[in-house]
């Protein structure tokens, strides 16, 4: 009888451990059925490389370039400000930051968590947009630069809190190691801690590009939506991911439009799975 | 944004309470973002009248409509552009039968901040400033600065109007698109909120969001013919150039609560109602 529990049991897990890959590859199945029907209507090179944007005229131009870019814009600027600050903010938190400081910033970053994006690109849009058009001079000010501040503000609390773990979880020996050969506090955060912990560091980072990258509703409220392969951050850009959720409603089922959205959906798959792989393959060189 | 979100709470609710109605029937339209308010409009003093009848109005974009019609999941599909071939033989497939009807007229209001000193453009121009050609507003009398282009997204039956009657002259074989430095916004009323802020932007949406924040811009066939503003009268007698004509599409001829429905929209009564919701009547 206990055996048969324990048999039981052990399968049921198996089975819950194999779910995720499971759905993983229908996803990834349903999505390829959908999108390769595109090429029937234009080359991989020609979708891929392709600068003109403009689904619904006749014929369909289908070049997503401009949008590659886009993603690759807002995500870039994205990561310039919110991975040192998410460290620099990450080493305080679990270095120098005094006990009652420590809760209360915590807790305020996890409550910047909590923010839906829909009300943070409200925040965006309101204040942030015209301080950028003000600050830099710019006809508009739905540029890539507002999305990259909105989406860095997104991306900081999930690069904090990971990063903070593994800073508090290298061994207390090395830190007491450090002090006894004489290390000053900097020294021993910059040279014993920050190495020991890269691996947590590296993850942190990469979580929270992820989540940058497949953000959809603050993009789509900030960043202008103008397919232009964009050539400084200061213009709009228009995002893979907003570029769906824009045209999903209209696009015709069974139309070359509706099938290059779901292509859009295959890129953005390989681009968060690329940087997956090269995360998972930097923690494997390091341990 | 907050009113469209009502409204669909406000039709989910009526579609919740529809199945409890005993005597009466319901039908549900979709379709056109321009349309929702006058459609619902229409539904509530509609339902007013015939307490036992719930009629349920969504919006999400002519094209959203049209494809709810084709997949049988609305009774009356409400829509800001002619159904295109492509929908009409994707219908034929699924056994539905498009039928039009013309239910009120839209003038389109091409609109700059009140700080621009611009306040009249001829078709050409206009044009040539949403395909990218003029791109300063010093070309078309205004200040030294760069035109910010405004248009609505893909999904939207304004676009599609504005681009085939305004860009192409209405000439089927134009090739002509959007800049592709145009700013694509979801809603008509982001639109009107940017052009409120912003002293270089256009935009162009129907004339029932024209505030004191917005400035329309009277608007000529071309240089020899007269300036025109935006306004009722002008689009009745039809010297607006820009305007355009609103649908209902059914499955076939209108039947039962559907054709009822309808029926009330062409009613005086219902055209009264397109009068008050800046919208323009089919009939005077």
């Amino acid at each position: 009888m206990r055996k048969l529990k324990e048999f039981i049991i052990d399968k049921l897990i198996f089975i819950c451990g194999l779910a995720s890959i499971f759905f993983v590859i229908l996803i990834f199945l349903f999505l390829s059925k959908e999108a390769l029907a595109v090429f029937k209507y234009v080359s991989p090179v020609d979708f891929l490389a392709g600068k003109r944007w403009y689904p619904i005229s006749e014929p369909a131009q289908l070049g997503i370039l401009p949008l590659i870019f886009g993603s690759l814009m807002v995500t870039l600027g994205a990561a310039i400000i919110s991975i040192p600050i998410g460290i620099a903010c990450a080493v305080y938190i679990s270095e120098v930051a005094p006990s009652g400081i420590k809760e209360f910033l915590k807790a305020g970053i996890e409550l910047l968590a909590a923010i839906p994006s829909v009300v943070l690109g409200f925040i965006g849009m309101v204040t942030l947009v015209p301080w950028v058009k003000r600050i830099f001079g710019l006809p508009t000010g739905l540029t890539a630069l507002s999305g990259s501040i909105i989406l860095a503000f997104m991306a900081m609390p999930t690069i904090v809190s990971i990063a903070e773990d593994a800073l508090y979880s290298v061994p207390k020996n090395y830190k007491e190691g450090a002090f006894a050969l004489g290390a000053t506090h900097w020294q021993t955060i910059y040279r014993v801690l920050l190495p020991a912990a890269s691996s947590g560091i590296v993850a942190a980072v990469m979580l929270g590009i992820g989540r940058v990258i497949g953000e959809t509703m603050a993009v789509m409220m900030i960043t202008g939506n103008a397919a232009v392969i964009p050539h400084s951050i200061l213009v709009p850009v228009r995002t893979l991911t907003a570029t769906i959720a824009a045209e999903m409603g209209e696009a015709v089922v069974g139309s070359e439009h509706y099938f290059a959205l779901f292509a859009i959906g295959i890129v953005l798959f390989i681009i968060s799975f690329i940087i997956n792989v090269s995360a998972d393959l930097f923690l494997h060189k390091r341990s | 944004m907050v009113k469209r979100a009502l409204v669909v709470l406000v039709s989910l609710f009526l579609a919740g309470t529809a199945c409890a109605a005993e005597n009466g029937g319901s039908i549900q339209i979709k379709g056109s973002d321009t349309m929702v308010n006058l459609a619902q409009a229409w539904a509530e003093k509609y339902m007013e009248e015939n307490p036992a009848d719930f009629i349920a109005v969504t919006g999400g974009g002519s094209g959203t409509g049209l494809s709810s019609l084709i997949s049988g999941s609305c009774d009356i599909a409400m829509s800001s552009r002619n159904i295109k071939e492509k929908e009409i033989s994707l219908a034929k497939q699924r056994g539905v039968v498009p039928f039009e009807i013309k239910v009120a007229l839209d003038g389109l209001a091409v609109v700059v901040s009140p700080l621009n000193p611009v306040d009249r453009l001829t078709v050409d121009q206009l044009a040539g400033i949403f395909t990218g050609r003029i791109t300063n507003w010093k070309e078309v009398g205004g200040k030294d600065e760069k035109i910010v282009v405004l248009s609505r997204e893909v999904n939207s039956g304004t676009h599609v109007y504005f681009k085939e009657h305004v860009l192409r002259g209405n000439n089927i074989n134009s090739r002509e698109e959007f800049t592709p430095n145009a700013l694509m916004l979801s809603s008509s009323q982001a639109i009107a909120d940017e052009i409120a802020v912003n002293p270089s932007a256009i935009g162009y949406y129907g004339m029932g969001y024209i505030s004191d924040k917005q400035k329309a811009v009277a608007v000529a066939d071309d240089e020899k013919a007269a300036y025109v503003e935006p306004n009722i009268e002008n689009v009745i007698s039809g010297k607006y150039p820009i305007s355009r004509p609103l649908f209902f599409y059914t499955n076939g001829q209108p039947q039962g609560l559907t054709r009822e429905f309808v029926d009330y929209a062409l009613s005086k009564e219902g055209q009264d109602i397109v009068v008050k919701t800046d919208f323009v009547p089919v009939k005077k």
